[in-house]
């Protein structure tokens, strides 16, 4: 017995406890044994993923509203794609959240880095440093939407404090939230604020997986600090850092809860991101063919966006 | 066996006390029949909680009720009749929603109802009657009974008004004395005037006016000028014939007005203001006047900051082509998917009773009935009364087509795009309206 493997132990164990369980099932091929056990798995995919995609996208070419679900469906073909695709308010709602993806990203990269390689560091505290720095990331954005809010109220609001207390301009001067040209760049520094962590951490993780032997040599070979940066940590580092661009990337795309919380798309449309439009197209008016054809093309841009994207990865990684 | 037998005992008592069946239970409840009263999360709903305690003692079927916040309410109650639940037994449904849930079946129609038990819509005010429960408009079709009378009007800082040093500074700058405004001229003179003022060493500002973007708050705030400057839904005598009407020069005036006002005169950061925004404003002391519905001036009276000798009332002022305001309030429906209509259906023909309307209204509720409204007594009987009646007499309501939502939105992002976000002008923000409602209608079917 004490030669058998722990896997074997507990087959056996398995055999004695419940030998008809046993007896059933050495009636079986493997291959209908691993049938009965993905076949759950894959009857639940094909409910709550493949069967609504399909079922969506069938909506999209037609007329069909969720609250009136008993007036009668007429195929529309391509003419929701063609109206919203020649939509000037959708290309500006595609917009605005290009906006909103791009410096987020890009904010949260520099900063995420620039931070896991503060902390890579192993100063004193840095533990503590890093469990303070990863608590925005821990919050609901619900909260953190509402918050914010308060945050940048003109006459009470601790950021137009600060804002005012290092350029002089009066607090109540301007509003983050209510200004065209401030309040796309209000929900990039919330969303910078609350995310910028969750790079850090994953940009740690690639820099904690550089082996030191590395670094050993670099230093023999007389190598500076700057080209150990550029020639080891960044390339090593590079394939999570792009790991992180992408979780992020495909995350802001489809951001709703904290813009609609914090500006519900205003001042007039100038932060309503696209996710915003498709919610009050689909459960507001319920136009619900239009919405699915809407959510169709989001679906596609950012999947062929992510393929392009992985494919790239995988680039670096093999490099 | 014994003990097995013990437990089983216990477990019943524990699951009969659970589900509330005791001493203290109506035998209605005990047999199970409770209905649920779904609305707005307000001060009105707390009213009708503690009146609905005489349905339940008089009946004996038990209340629950399902209140959400004003900015989540239609998202949760329209999403709740359109997927066909059965939360609801009864609906307190804002106006707007009458067409759809007419149409689309969600409402139970009560003229049956109404004849049988002896309910005449000639008991109500009529603009609450057609606002509330007619669909088709102006026809005798009921999907609802009056219930929440409501509508825009305004408050103001009496105590302030009545300053010394705030009555000279006016008249030197006005030429006449502070006072009620009787135009929106005047009105937006007296929040010129409080605008960055200092009263008690504090800033304060002129008016917190509706602009919230995200559901309908400045579409509601808008409307009270553009009907005083002469913007009508469509041609009286064609329907649905927008041009002109919508974006006629007299309501591009009323826009251009409307967004005068919120740039001149409103606190920094009241670019997103609905309800709740301008209470805390107003009760805060932030703001002299404030734009507001009826159905907090109870709450606001009651104040102990802002409330009582401090604050007065008003109707929104006239225009250059007439005075209105916009219509609030809503009427009770029973919801066709409910389990319970019998009970719904009881509940509404107690709350039609005079003696129930009289208690509405003095618990904090506005009724709708004549018998309370047209009483003599009722202009003294608060000090918002008189204005709550004139009020629904000039009332004129958004469209209540089943395509309301839509309509909304649009409005809501032309004027926001405009108002807030400087984007074009007041004749581009109402020409674009006029061609988002008639691709709306076009996609409806309709002819214009």
């Amino acid at each position: 017995m004490n030669e058998l493997s722990a896997s074997s132990r507990i087959t056996y164990r398995a055999v004695m406890v419940r030998p008809g369980v046993a007896r059933r099932i050495r009636g079986l091929s493997d291959r209908t044994l691993a049938w009965l056990f993905i076949t759950p798995t894959i009857v639940l995919l094909l409910a709550i993923n493949i069967f609504p995609l399909l079922w969506t996208i069938y909506l999209s070419f037609t007329n069909y509203r969720a609250n009136r679900a008993n007036a009668p469906t007429i195929w529309l073909g391509a003419d929701w794609y063609q109206s919203i695709l020649t939509d000037p308010d959708i290309w500006a709602a595609m917009q605005v959240t290009a906006h909103f993806v791009i410096w987020t990203v890009v904010i949260e990269t520099v900063l995420g880095f620039g931070l896991a390689y503060l902390i890579d560091k192993k100063f004193r505290g840095h533990g503590m440093w890093t469990t303070i720095i990863l608590l925005p990331m821990m919050l609901s954005p619900a909260v953190v939407g509402n918050f914010w809010t308060f945050l940048y109220q003109p006459q009470i609001g601790l950021f137009n404090y600060v804002v005012a207390f290092f350029t002089g301009r009066a607090a109540s001067s301007f509003q983050m939230l209510g200004d065209v040209t401030l309040s796309p760049w209000a929900i990039v520094i919330v969303d910078a604020w609350m995310w910028t962590p969750y790079v850090m951490l994953i940009c740690l993780a690639g820099l904690r997986s550089i082996p030191d032997y590395i670094y050993e040599a670099a230093e023999v070979d007389r190598a500076s600090k700057w080209r150990q940066f550029w020639s080891i940590t960044l390339p090593m580092a590079l394939p999570f850092i792009m790991l992180a661009v992408l979780f992020r990337g495909i995350e802001n795309f489809k951001m709703f809860d904290m813009v609609n919380l914090l500006t519900g798309g205003g001042p007039g449309s100038t932060t309503e991101v696209a996710s915003i439009t498709l919610k009050r197209a689909a459960f507001e008016s319920w136009r619900t063919g239009y919405s699915s054809a809407f959510a169709i093309i989001l679906f596609v841009t950012v999947f062929g966006l992510a393929n392009i994207y992985v494919k790239a990865l995988n680039k670096v990684k093999s490099r | 066996m014994k003990q097995t037998l013990k437990a089983l005992a216990v477990a019943c008592g524990a699951t009969v006390s659970a589900f509330g069946v005791g001493a203290g239970t109506t035998p209605a409840q005990a047999q199970g029949k409770t209905i649920t009263l779904c609305w707005a999360a307000w001060d009105p709903a707390n009213a009708l909680v503690e009146l609905s305690k005489d349905f339940t003692a008089k009946s004996g079927i038990g209340m629950k009720f399902e209140f959400v916040p004003w900015t989540n309410y239609a998202d949760r109650f329209l999403n709740e009749l359109n997927s066909h639940g059965s939360l609801c037994d009864l609906i307190i449904g804002d106006s707007q929603w009458i067409g759809g849930a007419a149409e689309n079946g969600q409402y139970v129609k009560l003229n049956d109802f109404f004849k049988k038990e002896g309910i005449s819509m000639d008991d109500y005010m009529p603009a609450t009657v057609v606002g509330y429960s007619e669909w088709p408009k102006n026809t005798p079709n009921y999907w609802a009974l009056p219930a929440m009378g409501d509508a825009v009007g305004w408050t103001y800082r009496k105590d302030w008004f009545a300053r010394p040093d705030v009555q000279k500074d006016f008249k030197a700058k006005y030429g006449r004395e502070i006072g009620v405004p009787k135009t929106l001229d005047e009105l937006k003179d007296i929040a010129q005037f409080f605008q960055g003022r200092e009263i008690d060493g504090k800033k304060v500002y002129g008016a917190s006016i509706y602009t919230e973007r995200g559901s309908e708050g400045i579409t509601m705030g808008v409307s009270n000028y553009l009907y005083d400057y002469g913007f009508k839904y469509d041609d009286p005598k064609k329907p649905y014939a927008m041009d002109g009407f919508v974006n006629s020069a007299s309501a591009v005036k009323g826009l251009e007005a409307y967004k005068e006002l919120y740039k001149c005169c409103t606190p920094p950061g009241a670019s997103n203001s609905y309800m709740s925004e301008g209470l805390d404003a107003f009760k805060s002391g932030q703001v002299a006047l404030q734009m507001n519905f009826f159905a907090f001036f109870p709450g606001l009276y009651k104040d102990p900051n802002v409330g009582g000798d401090k604050i007065g009332f008003f109707v929104n002022p006239a225009g250059p082509a007439a005075q209105s305001t916009q219509l609030g309030g809503q009427g009770i429906s029973v919801v066709t998917y409910s389990k319970n209509q019998a009970e719904a259906l009881q509940y509404i023909k107690w709350f039609s009773g005079g003696d129930v309307q009289k208690k509405w209204w003095a618990l904090g509720g506005y009724s709708c009935a004549k018998s309370v409204l047209n009483d003599p007594s009722f202009p003294s009987s608060a000090p918002f009364a008189k204005e709550f009646l004139q009020s629904m007499g000039m009332v004129v309501d958004f469209w209540a087509e089943p395509s309301y939502a839509q309509l909304l939105q649009a409005e809501q992002k032309r004027v926001h795009d405009y108002v807030v976000a400087d984007k074009g002008t007041a004749q581009e923000a109402l020409d674009g309206l006029v061609k988002d409602w008639k691709a709306i209608f076009k996609e409806e079917g309709k002819k214009f």
